[in-house]
């Protein structure tokens, strides 16, 4: 029987349900819509395939976003684990300062690698010193990809204490009782326990480095990253069809990679840039 | 792992990390304060940046405070009784609709502010007030809500809790404020830090949804960062950190105070 | 102890009717239509392993689950079935305890008082009364997390019973408690419920809790009453094979045509030649107080050792040649 729970549940959950249908999946399924009627049809959809200035702007997007993700995670792997199995003055600090920039938005992480390889940045003036040549790394995909990384460690440090936390200390001391060295336990034991905190920390990753904006925004917008592309399209070419179809593209490789790191770890994912 | 030489490297390789991260956040605040930012500290400090980029941009600032304001109300008003109902039906229906609240996180925000561009463009009073902003920010930070709060739930165990409330005649609305909402504070207050640290933030859908009229303080950053002198860039990214850090620290202290008391 | 029981409450249970009661799940059905009765003032314990409907039988009563259509739930003769449980006026006690972690002691057990509307002064009284007949005053201002196991379960019990239910519900209340605190946890609820002459329903799938606290049990096999009576004829005359086994060890011998049930207690060990049956000692577990012996009966090969328990001090060793001789059955 439709019960008095099942109508309160109903009239709690109504608010979120109108709200989200008349802002969101409306306007969604027309922008479906027009992402099928520019100049290449419902073809739009696959131009990003076929087409090929789509086609150089996904292949640069998604191995600048892997490449993004490895070394994120290779450095965010190191310093977590060191982190959540040594105990040192200063810990608490440095903990902090490795999570300060949780949650920059992507404008802003612009603006920190800016500050280090722009024009009057930090790296220019360092290389000047050592070399006596600027070199301005900012304005370019060395920027976006320094810029990703510095945006992507602090989330993926967090992951990456809070799952070395978890694991057992006795784990380490079997496997060393058992005869292996240092680096033979971090390869056979510690990174096996990890694997499915970094391959969550990794997916989001790559999903914020898919669909970040604010960032190359910044930098400079020239950069041929999707996010970019699709910007472009809309404001500069006005044609709101083939930016309908692109976003479309990248918010399913972005769903899809944001999918797989929940299914992993069964928890809350991040912001995008 | 013994404190060996392994342990010096180690250190001495995540003290760069700080660095890389700490550093650019150092001089920007340094930049912003200083008279002159190629002469460098010797040239003095000064407030005249703060208050250059306070007259010219004040009310991109108290817009971006307002709007998120608003929406953390919004998605009070609809998260948590969303999250009560996807906790208290747990079946393929309520998996299928929390999935789509994912969704405004898991699109490109550009795409979130085409859709309500090409929906409600047209709407003149509606497009050019701020309230089309918040409507952008509620979609993206609403999952953030539902999420914080349902992991309170399902940690306290809170069906068990409104049974023993139940048991002991408490009506739905009794129960609702004297056990619920008390139990689910924790969940609230982080959910409550995250969304006003991602409204304060927003940028990507922001920037297509804003008119010159409603220019939020990362739309203004970024106006800043592309053409103006690197002071002002830097004292405007100050007033920023000024308003975001308190609220990223909390945002860790809060999480720190779940973990504590839910071990 | 429970002193000063509230005498207002004295015997003003209520008769509790099942009638044609099932519940399924989709196409599982977890409770076959069940009729019971259960005495105004009684106690009656629901056993049985996981699984075998026992609580849901209890969260029909409840008011937490509805049986499927058909099914009807009556107290004192009124049906109930539509009503809620939080109009139901029943006191339930949880095995997770089920205390508010935003509400310290007192606040939990004045929470039945304070929905009910009653004056503040009033419900304080009552609660520190209730939390006096648990022992537990000093414990009024603490904050939950501050309490042990046995602790949360008396306040538990002290708040489940301060609006005066005209039933008390327990469901496995003693499952998350060590050993010892059960012991002791286990005497101070008999006591209650007798002093209080509340009706009460106990879900548990510990034997001897059942045993203990039942004036009657209801043993539950796969969704429907297996046997249902006294302690003494679950023990004695268990009505099937099922009952006998889960409410204890159940020898059988098959002798001369004839099949003898019994219980490890009813052998006793005798001299082989004036015996009934002889054996061979094939198990031996010292266990302080008494031995447990395996014993295989002479030409019973294909059925199990029988079990048997002999003095400590006394005890046959392994391998040794005994006689058996079973009590006269009650």
């Amino acid at each position: 029987m439709p019960n008095r729970e099942t109508k309160l549940h109903l009239l709690l959950i109504a608010p979120v349900a109108i709200c989200f249908t008349a802002f969101f999946l409306i306007p969604l399924g027309k922008l479906f819509l027009i992402g099928g009627s520019g100049e290449f049809g419902w073809m739009a959809y696959t131009a990003v395939f076929t087409e090929r200035r789509y086609v150089e702007s996904m292949i640069t997007t998604v191995l600048l976003s892997l490449l993004v993700t490895l070394v994120t995670l290779v450095i965010s792997g190191i310093a977590g684990v060191f982190l959540a199995r040594n105990q040192f003055a200063g810990h608490s600090v440095l903990t902090a300062m490795l999570t300060l920039p949780l949650a920059f938005p992507g404008v802003v992480i612009g603006f920190m690698i800016i500050m280090l390889g722009g024009r009057q940045g930090l790296f220019p003036a360092l290389t000047e010193w050592v070399s006596g040549e600027r070199v301005v790394f900012a304005y370019s995909l060395v920027g976006l990809f320094v810029g990703y990384i510095y945006f992507s460690i602090p989330r993926t440090i967090l992951t990456v204490m809070a799952a070395a936390e978890k694991l057992d200390p006795r784990l380490e001391e079997a496997a060393r009782s058992l005869g292996a060295r240092p680096l033979q336990v971090v390869a056979h034991v510690v990174v096996p326990a990890l694997y499915p905190a970094l391959l969550a920390a990794g997916a989001i990753c790559f999903a914020t480095a898919m669909g970040a904006f604010g960032t190359a925004f910044t930098l400079a917008t020239k950069i041929n990253v999707l996010p970019m592309v699709i910007y472009t399209e809309f404001t500069m070419q006005a044609n709101i069809a083939m930016a309908a179809a692109l976003s479309f593209v990248l918010g399913l490789i972005t769903w899809l990679a944001l999918g797989l790191a929940r299914s992993l770890t069964g928890n809350s994912v991040a912001a995008a840039a | 792992m013994k404190r060996s030489i392994h342990f010096r490297w180690l250190l001495v390789f995540t003290l760069c990390v700080s660095m890389f991260l700490v550093l650019p956040v150092v001089m920007s605040i340094m930049a912003g304060l200083t008279k002159n930012y190629f002469v460098g500290l010797s040239s003095g400090l000064t407030l005249d940046w703060v208050i250059k980029v306070w007259s010219e941009y004040h009310r991109s600032i108290v817009l971006s405070v307002g709007i998120a304001l608003a929406c953390l109300m919004c998605t009070l008003l609809l998260g948590i009784p969303a999250a009560y109902v996807l906790f208290k039906r747990s079946n393929a229906w309520t998996r299928t609709a929390e999935e789509l609240l994912m969704m405004p996180v898991a699109l490109p925000g550009i795409a979130t502010a085409l859709a309500l561009i090409t929906m409600y463009g047209a709407v003149g009073e509606f497009r050019s007030h701020w309230s089309f902003i918040l409507v952008g920010h509620v979609l993206f930070t609403l999952p953030f809500m539902v999420r914080s709060v349902l992991a309170v739930m399902h940690s306290i165990e809170l069906n068990i809790l409104e049974e023993g409330a139940r048991s002991l005649g408490a009506s739905f609305r009794q129960r609702f404020f004297q056990v619920v909402l008390p139990n689910c504070a924790p969940g609230i207050l982080a959910g409550s830090l995250m969304v006003l640290t991602l409204s304060m933030g927003e940028f990507n859908m922001t920037l297509l949804l804003h008119t010159p009229f409603t220019q939020t303080l990362p739309v203004g950053l970024a106006d800043a960062y592309a053409s103006l002198r690197i002071e002002v860039a830097s004292a405007y990214t100050v007033i920023f950190f000024f308003i975001l850090i308190p609220l990223l620290v909390a945002m860790q202290a809060s999480k720190r105070l779940t973990q504590s008391k839910t071990n | 102890m429970p002193t000063n029981a509230p005498n207002e409450s004295r015997n003003s249970g209520a008769h509790i009717s099942l009638r044609q009661c099932s519940k399924s799940y989709r196409a599982n059905r977890v409770l076959q239509p069940l009729d019971l009765d259960i005495r105004a003032g009684e106690t009656l314990v629901l056993l049985g392993p996981s699984g075998c409907g026992k609580t849901t039988t209890l969260r029909i009563i409840a008011g937490l689950d509805t049986p499927d259509a058909g099914g009807a739930v009556l107290f004192d003769g009124q049906n109930v079935t539509a009503v809620p449980i939080e109009r139901r006026n029943v006191g339930m006690v949880f095995q997770s305890y089920a205390l508010f972690p935003n509400m310290n002691v007192g606040d939990n057990v004045k929470y039945g008082l304070r929905v009910r509307g009653y004056a503040p002064a009033e419900a304080h009284s009552r609660a520190q009364q209730m939390l006096a007949m648990m022992r537990i005053e000093e414990l009024a201002s603490r904050r939950i997390d501050q309490l042990s196991g046995g602790q949360r379960q008396r306040v538990a019990l002290a708040r489940a019973l301060a609006p005066q239910p005209r039933v008390l519900l327990l469901d496995e209340p003693l499952a998350a408690l060590d050993a010892r605190l059960r012991d002791t946890l286990r005497v101070e609820i008999d006591r209650l419920l007798r002093s209080l002459g509340i009706t009460a329903i106990y879900v548990t799938h510990d034997q001897s809790e059942a045993m203990a606290l039942g004036d009657r049990i209801a043993v539950m096999e796969k969704g429907v009453v297996a046997q249902i009576g006294t302690p003494e004829d679950i023990y004695f005359r268990p009505s099937n094979a099922f009952v006998s086994d889960f409410v204890g060890t159940m020898n059988t011998i098959l002798h001369n045509g004839a099949r003898y049930l019994f219980r490890p207690e009813d052998i006793e060990l005798v001299d082989r030649s004036s015996a009934q049956f002889s054996g061979t000692v094939v198990q031996r577990q010292f266990l302080g107080d008494h031995v447990q012996l395996a014993i295989a009966i002479d030409g019973n090969q294909e059925q199990r050792p029988v079990t048997a328990r002999a003095d400590s001090r006394t005890a046959p060793p392994l391998n040794a040649s005994v006689g058996l001789t079973l009590r006269p059955s009650h």
